[in-house]
């Protein structure tokens, strides 16, 4: 063998080439190409996951006694505006959820007729981003049944949840597609653990997507717009954090 | 060029086939060609792709550095292991950024899940698993093992009768990482996301739950990074330059010591 190979070189070679690797991969990610090939796994992911789940696949629903004894909230714990306070204030007697868009019929429902529509309770599990899972008990209409009334127009592809709180001066918002719009879990909880949502959950409504990542499940939502394209909205990505932060749009993973 | 390659490999495996590896008299001169194209290929992408998990991963882990058993887990649950933050050298991307880890993460994931699929198709079609990683019972006889043990402690790594077989440790080593290690990896990877939770429940029944597949896929984890420090180890021990060459070009040198 090559003298100029040898046993101590190679050793050195392997500690450099797995540390440059590690810091290569910061250099490969500031490459447009590479960095699409990466974003790319996000659309495979969805592809197999949807192809896997089928349409109608439930999450798993537990029973009372496994709920989290504490329910951490996340994100915004009171979006704090005049006009948040304004409706805390009154008892959300002045709320309305506005749905609007590409949609036949435009609404404007109280809280009150929010209530008084068929609901589902669902205990599920809520798994953030970050690594960590709390069971809440969710109960409310299920989405559908407000698009229905609205009657979605040719078009629509995606459901905008525009909310009353601002992260870091931007408001949140976010977005899901027809596919988990009209899925029987995806309800507006009004309801968590058998009262009414408190102010750090998103009162006085909260999405519940429950295939999907906590930061999908909008709370505070004040506006629904159904909309052709999510191109215009925020940054265009989908929702605050996949414009902020790169996470991924499709949170089933 | 690639012709020629190509012809080279033909070639190769035809003396392999003729040769056997367990008769090195017959093989030709001291080289013997020890490892497939298929085999070799994977070996390095999943290199490559089992580094990248881990950085990544512990970048993931850094958002929430704290594991629990069960269905749920979170800042006011009692975990079983609190964790530290992972140093920047460790994570990929260095600077801490969940975002970036989790694509990081989450397309290597699919290289590493596609390509085992692939790697273990192939050993079975070409008999790699059955002619190199087989264990009979005979082999794992405390007696046989405990002479293994030794061999391995006086470094003597190769069967001087068989000089191109696997031993016994290298054998159950390496089909744990295949058949257990990776494996539990993925579907413990599986059983955290959402909606593969939705269109496979029994994720979550066989793993125990969401918290505990991630207590489970850091306790794996753990046992890979075990197995990988060893498996350098013992590369350099045993010849570095002749063990990387076999891994590169297939061909590997009978140790002088063991003809």
């Amino acid at each position: 063998m090559s003298r100029l190979v040898t046993r101590r070189g190679l050793i050195a070679a392997g500690t450099l080439g797995a540390g440059t690797l590690l810091a290569g991969c910061d250099r490969v990610i500031q490459v447009p190409a590479a960095r699409r090939i990466l974003f790319s796994g996000e659309d495979i992911q969805r592809g197999l996951q949807r192809t896997l789940m089928g349409r109608d696949a439930l999450a798993r629903e537990f029973d009372a006694s496994d709920l989290s004894p504490v329910f951490r909230s996340n994100g915004t714990a009171n979006p704090d505006t005049p006009a948040y306070n304004a409706l805390v204030a009154g008892k959300f007697a002045d709320y309305r959820l506005e749905v609007g868009g590409l949609v036949a019929r435009p609404l404007s429902l109280s809280l009150d007729s929010l209530w008084r529509l068929p609901a589902r309770t669902q205990i599920t599990r809520h798994d953030c981003v970050e690594g960590w899972s709390a069971i809440g008990q969710w109960h409310g209409p299920m989405l559908g049944t407000v698009l229905k009334a609205a009657g979605l127009r040719t078009g629509a592809r995606y459901i905008v949840f525009h909310c009353a709180d601002f992260i870091a001066g931007r408001p949140y918002y976010e977005s899901i597609d027809l596919f988990d719009a009209f899925h029987p879990q995806t309800i507006l909880a009004l309801a968590m653990n058998g009262a009414p949502l408190t102010v750090p959950h998103g009162a006085p409504v909260r999405l519940r997507v429950e295939r999907q990542l906590g930061y999908k499940h909008a709370k505070y939502v004040m506006r629904i717009e159904a909309v052709a394209s999510l191109v215009g909205i925020g940054a265009g990505k989908g929702g605050f954090w996949e414009d902020r932060g790169n996470y991924d749009w499709y949170a089933g993973i | 060029m690639g012709k020629t390659l190509a012809l080279r490999y033909e070639a190769s495996v035809t003396e392999f086939r003729d040769a056997e590896i367990d008769s090195p008299a017959e093989a030709d001169g001291r080289l013997v060609f020890r490892h497939r194209l298929i085999t070799r290929l994977w070996h390095w992408l999943n290199a490559l792709t089992i580094i990248i998990m881990i950085g990544s991963g512990l970048g993931i882990l850094n958002a929430h550095p704290s594991l629990y058993w069960g269905q749920y887990g979170a800042n006011f649950d009692r975990p079983w292991l609190d964790l530290p933050f992972w140093p920047s050298w460790l994570t990929i991307p260095a600077n801490y950024n969940l975002a970036i880890s989790r694509r990081w993460h989450l397309f290597f994931a699919l290289v590493l899940g596609f390509g085992l699929l692939a790697f273990m198709v192939a050993s079975v079609v070409n008999r790699h698993f059955r002619r190199d990683l087989a264990i009979g019972a005979a082999d794992v006889a405390p007696r046989n093992l405990w002479a293994d043990v030794k061999a391995h402690l006086a470094l003597r790594f190769h069967d001087p009768a068989r000089p191109g077989a696997y031993n016994i440790l290298q054998k159950l080593s390496y089909v744990a990482v295949i058949f257990v290690l990776i494996p539990l990896m993925i579907l413990t990877g599986l059983a955290m996301s959402p909606g593969m939770d939705a269109a496979w429940p029994w994720l979550t029944v066989v793993t125990g739950g969401r918290q505990s597949a991630r207590s489970l896929h850091f306790i794996g984890v753990t046992l890979i990074v075990l197995f990988l420090v060893v498996h350098v180890a013992l590369v350099i021990l045993a010849d570095p330059i002749n063990e990387m060459r076999s891994m590169i070009t297939g061909w590997w040198r009978i140790p002088e010591d063991e003809q």
